[in-house]
C-alpha cells in the first residue's frame, strides 16, 4: 500500500539527516493502516506545534532558558523545552 | 539531550608558544579525557571522563587559535582549553564558543534565527500562509532522526503508548547493529515516533526469537488513542 511506502521513505529520510548509515533488517513484512495516524510530513500547523522542532541559531547573550520563555511567548504555547543551543526547542504535548 | 556536539572556539593563549608543541599538546586532549566541571557549572564537581572525538586546530593567529571541536555531551569547552592552556605552560581561555552541531541538528537549511521565526509567525497569522512557518517547525521525529531505529506492527502502537514495553512479534523492522543497551526510537510504518526505550537484545536476536521483550521503554512520545487498541484485556467476559 501506498502509505507504508511513504512511511519507510520517510524514515529513509530521516536516517539521512540524522547521518545514520544502517541498513534495515525487516522482521515480518506489514502494512500500516490509513484509517488511523498520519505521515508526519502531512501533519498540519497546530500538529506541529504539538509535535515539532526548531533548528534555532540562538543569539550569543540570552541564555537558552530566556530564549525559550521567549518562543513559547511568541508561538503562544505552554510547554517547550530546549536539547542545547542548537536545538532549543522540542514541544511535547 | 544525551548526543554527541561539535565547536567551533577560539582559545586565546596568555603568552605565545611554539607552533609545533601547540600541536602536540592539542592531540594529547583527543581521545579519553579526565575532566572536573568548572565552579559555575550544573553538575556534580567531581572529575570525570568524558571522551573528545577530534580537535582541528583551523587557523591560528597569535595570540587566537580556532579549533573545531567534536566531543562527547557534557564535556567543558571552557575547561578544556583552559587545561590545554596550562599543560602548554603558557595559560590560555576561551574566548568565543559556538556551537555548530548537537545530535543530528547542524548549521543547514534548517536553522533558523529568532527573526526568521518571527516574519514566518507573522506571514501566518496576518497574511493566513502557513509556508514558512511549516518549513521551520521540522515534525518531532527529526529529533531523534540520528538514533538507530525500529519501526512496529499496527497493532502494537497503542500498547506502547499505554507504557507497554516492545515485544519481539510487534517488530516489522530493525536498523542492523543494535547492541544491547542501545538508546532506540521506537516508529509507526508510517514514520510516526511512538517512544524512545532501551535494546533488551541485539537486532539480529530480534529478527532470531519468536518472543520476549526487544526494547523497554523509557518514554512515551505519541498520545494515547491514535492507533487502535489490540492486546486483550486480563478479565475474561
Amino acid at each position: 500500500m501506498e502509505i507504508t511506502k511513504k512511511g519507510i521513505e520517510f524514515l529513509q529520510k530521516l536516517d539521512m539527516f540524522g547521518d545514520v548509515k544502517r541498513r534495515w533488517i525487516v522482521r515480518k513484512e506489514a502494512e500500516t493502516s490509513s484509517k488511523h495516524g498520519k505521515l508526519p510530513f502531512e501533519r498540519n500547523i497546530n500538529e506541529l506545534l504539538d509535535y515539532g522542532v526548531i533548528n534555532l541559531d540562538k543569539p550569543p547573550g540570552p541564555t537558552s532558558h530566556e530564549v525559550v520563555a521567549w518562543i513559547k511567548k511568541l508561538l503562544n504555547i505552554r510547554k517547550a523545552g530546549h536539547g542545547g543551543t542548537l536545538v532549543p526547542v522540542h514541544l511535547p504535548r | 539531550m544525551l548526543s554527541n556536539k561539535e565547536y567551533v572556539a577560539i582559545m586565546q593563549l596568555h603568552k605565545s608558544a611554539d607552533e609545533r608543541k601547540l600541536r602536540k599538546v592539542v592531540s594529547e586532549f583527543v581521545g579519553r579525557i579526565y575532566q572536573k566541571p568548572p565552579v559555575r557549572s550544573s553538575v556534580k564537581r567531581v572529575l570525570r571522563i568524558k571522551e573528545v572525538y577530534s580537535i582541528e586546530i583551523l587557523e591560528i593567529e597569535y595570540p587566537y587559535v580556532l579549533m573545531w571541536i567534536s566531543c562527547q555531551h557534557g564535556t567543558y569547552v571552557r575547561k578544556l582549553i583552559h587545561d590545554i592552556g596550562d599543560v602548554l605552560g603558557v595559560g590560555a581561555h576561551m574566548r568565543e564558543l559556538r556551537r555548530v552541531k548537537t545530535g543530528p541538528f547542524k548549521e543547514d537549511k534548517t536553522l533558523v534565527t529568532l527573526h526568521q521565526l518571527s516574519e514566518a509567525l507573522y506571514v501566518y497569522r496576518e497574511l493566513k500562509d502557513d509556508s514558512l512557518l511549516r518549513k521551520i517547525i521540522l515534525p518531532i521525529e527529526y529529533a531523534v532522526s540520528h538514533l538507530p531505529k525500529v519501526a512496529v506492527l499496527d497493532g502494537a502502537v497503542e500498547a506502547l503508548t499505554h507504557g507497554a514495553d516492545l515485544a519481539v512479534p510487534g517488530v516489522s523492522m530493525i536498523h542492523e547493529g543494535i547492541r544491547k543497551g542501545d538508546t532506540v526510537a521506537i516508529f509507526t510504518l508510517k514514520g510516526e515516533l511512538v517512544a524512545i526505550g532501551q535494546a533488551l537484545m541485539h537486532s539480529e536476536q530480534v529478527i532470531e526469537a519468536s518472543r520476549g521483550i526487544a526494547i523497554k521503554v523509557k518514554r512515551v512520545i505519541m498520545p494515547r488513542g491514535v492507533y487502535p487498541k489490540r492486546w486483550r484485556s486480563g478479565q475474561r467476559k
